[in-house]
């Protein structure tokens, strides 16, 4: 039975995937500046967020 | 004749437009009342308390940041008919749709972790058990949305909405200084003491506190589930900023409050200041804890509704409150569940509740940017928007108001996991 609740929780997690694969907006350069911007801000999160957890671990 | 016969004509008109109104208000003054959640209250008491009435100017100029930011999800819920996650996945792709709606999952649980910790801090001023609390408040919450009807949900919302009001009476039983409050409402200055870190301290999570990631989820999910359509965007406007009026409202009158009776003392939490009205006035305690109560039990039932609308708009599952539960049994059963679980947090003997409501902050940081700068994209996607697009003073407005709440919402969030930083 967990097994099968898995299995179709993969199964519906790729049929999302499928759905959703190309972005429907309109990639003008506001969007890519925009998208690049929020990446590099999350990355720059989760560093602090690592940071503050190997801190907190000495 | 003709002056009565003309002010009938304009009577029955005004009902007429009070009568519409009612029918589409809804969405907007819930999520904006729900917005003053335990962790609300709690900010603004502080506030009070700390600074008497000198920052009441600084939360007026909050309700309009609040109202341009919900404003957008109205447009967007009434033209795409998709709630928040849908909008996200389709429009940026799977990668940035899984990132928001897992943050979002997460961080409403925390959330509401903290509204039962809200809810059952103040039931104990009644002297009722945790166990109690926890249990009758999701009965009820459950109750609420099992019913299968979104206009029976909206409005029992609203009569929870109203009660949170109840700060605005208990203000008057206790006479505050009424030329001193004018004065911190109206002329914006800083506290005696000037800018000090605790003041930044203290103004970041006002700010933090006015918006929440759910709260763009919820309204745009529940602008869907209504059915409001682009010739009701007027009025689900009007709803927003009566809303984003209730709120200012309610956090004024919350820090009249304690500024009144607890000028300078510390309070680390609502429940604690209500204990310590008990001691002043019964009526006033009593007031409080009941507020306290009512901003956690909003707050929860929003939050979890906002993930429960997310999964269903993503996993394809039914998942409108006009659905039956058997219509709709995935929807229902994460609504239930994720209560259930951020109830059963609260009772476990020993549990972080600290640490809890302070990742809450942090990881709320993660998805407010995204969220915001998400949904000033989608309002500047004409293909999408079409008429109903931002214009160039919206895109102004938001940008900066979106810049404005990153920039803080970081700091804040970065103060709370290194609190030596601000020092």
């Amino acid at each position: 039975m967990i097994v099968t609740f898995f299995r179709t929780t993969v199964q519906t997690v790729q049929a999302i995937n499928r759905k959703y694969a190309t972005p429907h907006l309109k990639t003008t350069r506001f969007v890519r500046v925009c998208l690049g911007l929020l990446r590099g801000y999350l990355v720059l999160l989760i560093g602090i967020l690592v940071f503050k957890f190997f801190q907190s671990l000495h | 004749m003709n002056i009565l016969s003309k002010l009938y004509y304009r009577y029955k008109k005004i009902l007429k437009i009070l009568r519409l109104y009612l029918i589409i208000a809804g969405p907007g003054i819930i999520v904006m009342v729900a917005d003053n959640d335990a962790g609300g209250i709690t900010t603004y008491t502080a506030t009070g308390a700390q600074y008497g009435f000198h920052l009441i100017w600084f939360l007026i100029l909050l309700g309009p940041v609040a109202y341009y930011v919900q404003e957008m999800t109205v447009r967007l819920g009434a033209v795409t008919k998709r709630g928040h996650a849908e909008a996200i996945f389709h429009a940026f792709g799977s990668f940035w749709g899984w990132f928001s709606l897992l943050d979002l999952v997460l961080t409403d649980w925390l959330t509401m972790i903290t509204e039962f910790i809200g809810m059952t801090a103040a039931m104990r001023i009644f002297g009722v058990p945790p166990l109690v609390t926890v249990i009758g408040a999701w009965i009820i919450m459950s109750a609420m949305v099992l019913q299968g009807r979104y206009w029976t949900w909206e409005k029992l919302a609203l009569v929870f909405c109203g009660l949170n009001l109840i700060y605005v009476p208990a203000a008057f039983l206790i006479n505050p200084p009424i030329h001193e409050v004018l004065r911190g409402a109206l002329i914006p200055h800083f506290p005696p003491g000037g800018f000090t870190n605790a003041l930044f301290f203290l103004l970041m999570a006002n700010i933090g506190t006015t918006i929440a990631p759910w709260m763009i989820f919820f309204q745009q999910s529940a602008v869907v589930d209504k059915g409001l359509q682009e010739k009701d965007m007027r009025w689900g406007k009007i709803d927003t900023a009566l809303g984003s009026m209730l709120t200012v409202l309610v956090a004024a009158f919350c820090v009249i409050l304690t500024g009144t009776l607890l000028p300078g003392q510390p309070i680390n939490d609502a429940a604690t200041a209500a204990l310590k009205f008990m001691s002043i006035n019964k009526h006033l305690g009593a007031c409080l804890a009941i507020g306290l109560f009512d901003a956690g039990f909003l707050g929860a039932i929003c939050i979890s509704l906002a993930s429960s609308w997310a999964f269903g708009e993503v996993f394809g599952w039914a998942h409108s409150l006009n659905h039956r539960l058997k219509e709709a049994p995935w929807f229902y059963a994460y609504y239930i569940l994720v209560l259930l679980f951020a109830g059963i947090v609260v009772l476990i003997p020993g549990a972080p509740l600290v640490l809890i409501t302070l990742f809450v902050q942090v990881i709320a940081v993660t998805l407010l940017p995204a969220a915001l700068v998400f949904l000033i994209l989608l309002l500047n996607d004409e293909e999408t928007m079409g008429e109903y697009k931002n214009t160039l003073v919206q895109n102004v407005a938001n940008i900066g108001i979106t810049a404005m709440i990153i920039v803080v919402s970081t700091l804040y969030g970065i103060s709370a996991l290194f609190p030596n930083i601000l020092k």
